[in-house]
């Protein structure tokens, strides 16, 4: 088990993948699609690391976790430990303004991802993510939107000329984890999406 | 950090900044772990790297006698040359120390094995 953090912090929205759910996308990726073994992975936004530290059991060649706040990254670095997983990396980063211009672009074939799904501050935050990713990856992009947005994504993908398909529709039992929210946990429907880069040129 | 991690970093978001590579490295702790060489792995993404920063890379924390100065052909079947850079790309890491933008001089300190990339809002 993954530690979870102590205190989220609200405006990054630091709740957790389940294992269970963690588990089942990442069986998915790597048996129906091959993404995950030998390959070089992406997670963003990957807080403690439950995709990251799932894609490193399958067998990825190496991964790199990517978040904003270091107690995440440090929760994610013990976890790692625990494991004794030896080939992933993290950096602190912002995923928003840094990736599109570096050295990253195109260089992972797989991104993983669970991205914040934005709050009335900062709404979109989800598309700002896949925009990243898509922008670091050759291949594969796998992440968790909202199904209320789906037709906005859809239009988004076909704008950005990358192929989608959504694998999955999950339950997300976003547990209390913010004083906040009145009820004990928030049911919402995510789907669990892969987007893919099309580029392949027929000769 | 390791100098995998470390070939596909830059600090080219800083504003006025043109190529922001590659990033220095100013350790004052660097750990050889033991990795599980996977040579089709690493085969795989010697294609992608730059090597010359590699090199440069493995020159700043100390460990430049073990790598190649260039790739050599059919590195997919030269195991030896795969084990280097298996060595060199995986299991050195620096876990503390600055990485330094070539252009700025601005520092990035990595603490506990992870870079700190963020920027301030008036460095963007
Ligand atoms: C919904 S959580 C998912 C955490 C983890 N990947 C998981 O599946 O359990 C979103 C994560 O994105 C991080 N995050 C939020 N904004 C970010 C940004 N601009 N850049 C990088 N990471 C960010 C948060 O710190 C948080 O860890």
């Amino acid at each position: 088990m993954s530690t979870p953090l102590k205190i989220p912090k609200v405006l990054l929205e630091q709740y957790a993948t389940t294992t269970h759910i963690a588990a089942c996308m990442l069986h998915t990726i790597q048996t129906r699609y091959g993404d995950i073994e030998g390959k070089l992975v992406a997670d963003l936004g990957c807080g403690c690391g439950v995709l990251g530290v799932g894609a490193a059991m399958l067998g990825c060649g190496y991964l790199i976790g990517f978040d904003i706040d270091e107690d995440a990254l440090e929760i994610f670095k013990g976890n790692l430990k625990d494991f004794e997983i030896d080939n992933v990396d993290l950096i602190q980063t912002d995923v928003n303004s840094s990736l599109s211009e570096s050295n990253f672009k195109k260089s992972f074939d797989t991104v993983i991802m669970n991205p914040p799904f934005g709050t009335k501050h900062n709404p979109g935050m989800d598309m700002l993510f896949l925009r990243s990713a898509l922008d670091i990856s050759s291949n594969a992009v796998y992440s968790l939107h909202k199904t209320s947005t789906r037709e906005h994504i859809k239009k988004k993908a076909s704008d950005w000329g990358v192929e989608l398909e959504v694998v999955a529709e999950l339950r997300f039992d976003l547990p209390n984890t913010y004083k906040f929210h009145k009820k004990q946990s928030v049911d919402i429907e995510v789907d669990f999406i892969r987007f893919s880069h099309t580029a392949k040129k027929r000769r | 950090m390791k100098l995998l991690t470390h070939n596909m970093l830059t600090s080219k978001i800083i504003k006025g900044v043109q190529q922001g590579y590659p990033l220095g490295i100013t350790a004052t702790k660097v750990d050889v772990k033991e990795v599980d060489f996977n040579p089709d792995f690493v085969s795989r993404m010697i294609p992608k790297l730059d090597w010359p920063a590699l090199c440069k890379a493995a020159e700043d924390v100390g460990h430049s006698a073990e790598l190649p100065k260039e790739v050599v052909p059919e590195y997919e079947t030269n195991e030896e040359f795969l084990k280097k850079a298996h060595h060199v790309l995986l299991q050195v890491e620096v876990i503390e120390g600055n990485l330094v933008c070539p252009e700025s001089g601005r520092k990035f300190p990595v603490n506990n094995g992870i870079p700190n990339m963020l920027l301030n809002e008036d460095e963007v």
